[in-house]
């Protein structure tokens, strides 16, 4: 089992606590010119998102998080389970739902995403931060309204639905910041 | 190949800060006529506390070798001064401590240490104040006083008895106030829960641009204050904060030679529980205790935390030239 020590706590480590991988976000030395030191840290668990603070005495050894990133491609869905590939290898994997989540609306095969691997399973997904999507449905904008003001909503060809600027039809395919959900710009091919 | 760390990571300004910082600390001991001192920083010897790690080296002088250690503070040389007769001290020196490093410490730094003969712990803490004030005028004008027992601020913040230990009442605490890892990692180590408390939740909470000054540690904390002579629960010991940092800790001097060597003892004791590297007692120190060491108050301050509050700096390595990584 590896492990890591407090003096080896930085930015970026991947530890289990409570039984969960987590990341670390920040981690300070605390100790009083008389006492014991403390190294605490602010960890982000990676199952649940959600952040906390912990506290370990300095010198403590803390069991490392097997995580691995990689970059796979999005093959297809079966409903249940979104496939994935190495390009490299050709090996596959197989998310669940819950590791795939909001990265959901944006997948179209063969885009290129970041896989977060737990003990070689996968953990979350991560989408590219920017996908090209045609749009299946919106109302029918203004003739000549080029200003891109105001907006209306556009649901693309993976289901998610972005505002677009009103000169923006249906079939056109569009460029988005996936990490904010915003409409970038058209797409000419 | 040019190593980029060769440039110092404070920016210059900060340079002149801590020089300008300097030169009016010396000026407040000579108005006083408290004589500067400079003791070894190389020791046969070192303290035996069992929180603190140290540097050790060796002094090679053919055909003997002998382990010298670089001292986690001046206290023991300068207290043997004191009981040669020496007055009222200061010094300013480098003192060092093993695996201490973080925002607010580097293994190397400087300490302001003076000892006053005849005064209480409360002139002290009112000399410290005043020094910190003068210091700190440039940033903080309007600074405020506030003194208050450790046993009272304790009590305010957490509602908790910081001298009698109450098992139930501490774990409690911990877990509503979202340090349940507390309970595992303090057991019921009544002095680990007050460090962990102490740091976690009061210490920060010592703000507002006030000079905080901590009286009546507890008794189990005394390091080399004396036991109070009306209160065996609490030492006479205080320590300074300011905006959540730790500036520094005062004692009224321990002069009894057989107290201080079983103190010494007990943590000697506690080191080998904790497998820490073994130190002996200082001899020539308890020496000079044995040969009477006059009724004085001492404090040590940390210079370089207190030029971070000077010049609003997040983290040491923003005031110091060359912290660990680039020395």
């Amino acid at each position: 089992m590896a492990t890591y020590s407090t003096n080896e706590f930085r930015a970026g480590l991947k530890i289990m606590i409570d039984a969960d991988p987590c990341a670390i976000i920040e981690n300070e030395f605390v100790k009083p010119g008389k006492g014991q030191a403390f190294s605490r840290v602010k960890i982000r668990n990676l199952n649940t998102g959600r952040v906390i603070e912990r506290t370990y005495k300095s010198g403590e050894s803390v069991e490392a998080a097997d995580i691995i990133e990689m970059e796979v491609q999005y093959l297809y869905t079966d409903g249940e389970f979104w496939h994935f590939m190495v390009e490299d290898t050709y090996e596959q994997y197989q998310a669940d739902k819950k590791a795939v989540s909001e990265a959901m609306k944006w997948l179209k095969d063969q885009d290129i995403c970041t896989m977060t691997l737990w003990n070689d399973s996968p953990l979350s997904i991560v989408p590219p931060n920017f996908v090209e999507l045609a749009i299946t449905e919106t109302d029918p904008g203004l003739k000549g309204d080029t200003s891109g003001g105001g907006g209306k909503p556009a649901t693309l060809e993976t289901g998610a639905v972005v505002r677009v600027p009103l000169f923006v039809q249906i079939g056109e395919i569009i460029k988005v910041d996936t990490r904010s959900s915003e409409y970038v710009s058209r797409v000419k091919h | 190949m040019t190593d980029v760390l060769w440039q110092p990571s404070c920016e210059l300004k900060q340079l002149r800060q801590r020089g300008q910082m300097l030169a009016l600390i010396r000026q407040f001991f000579a108005d006083k006529n408290v004589l500067e001192v400079e003791t070894p920083l190389l020791c046969h010897s070192t303290g035996t506390e069992p929180q603190l790690d140290f540097f050790s080296s060796i002094y090679d002088c053919p055909p003997n070798k002998k382990i010298l250690f670089l001292q986690t503070s001046p206290e023991f040389a300068m207290k043997r001064l004191l009981a040669a007769g020496s007055g009222s001290i200061y010094q300013i020196c480098k003192a060092f401590r093993n695996n201490e490093q973080g925002r607010f410490h580097n293994p190397e730094f400087t300490l302001l240490e003076w000892y006053r003969l005849e005064f209480s712990l409360d002139q002290l803490m009112d000399e410290v104040a005043l020094l910190i004030k003068i210091l700190l005028i440039p940033i903080f004008p309007l600074i405020r006083i506030n003194k208050i027992s450790y046993a009272s601020v304790f009590f305010q913040k957490t509602a908790l008895n910081a001298l009698e230990y109450n098992s139930k009442a501490y774990k409690d605490y911990a877990l509503k106030h979202d340090i349940p890892e507390a309970i595992h990692l303090c057991s019921e180590d009544h002095d680990l829960w007050l460090d962990f408390i102490f740091s976690h939740k009061i210490q920060p909470s010592l703000i507002n641009d006030q000079i905080y000054l901590i009286y009546g540690y507890p008794a189990s904390q005394a390091s080399l204050a004396r036991i109070n002579s009306n209160d065996a629960k609490v030492a006479d010991r205080f320590e300074v904060f300011i905006n959540g940092i730790e500036l520094g800790n005062g004692f009224f001097e321990l002069a009894d030679s057989i107290e201080q060597r079983q103190r010494f003892e007990a943590e000697i004791e506690v080191r080998k529980l904790n497998n820490r590297p073994l130190v002996e007692k200082d001899c020539r120190f308890l020496a000079a205790l044995n040969a009477g060491l006059p009724d004085c108050c001492g404090v040590a301050i940390g210079l370089d935390r207190l030029l971070m509050l000077l010049t609003s700096s997040v983290t040491i390595d923003e005031i110091l030239a060359f912290p660990i990584d680039r020395a």
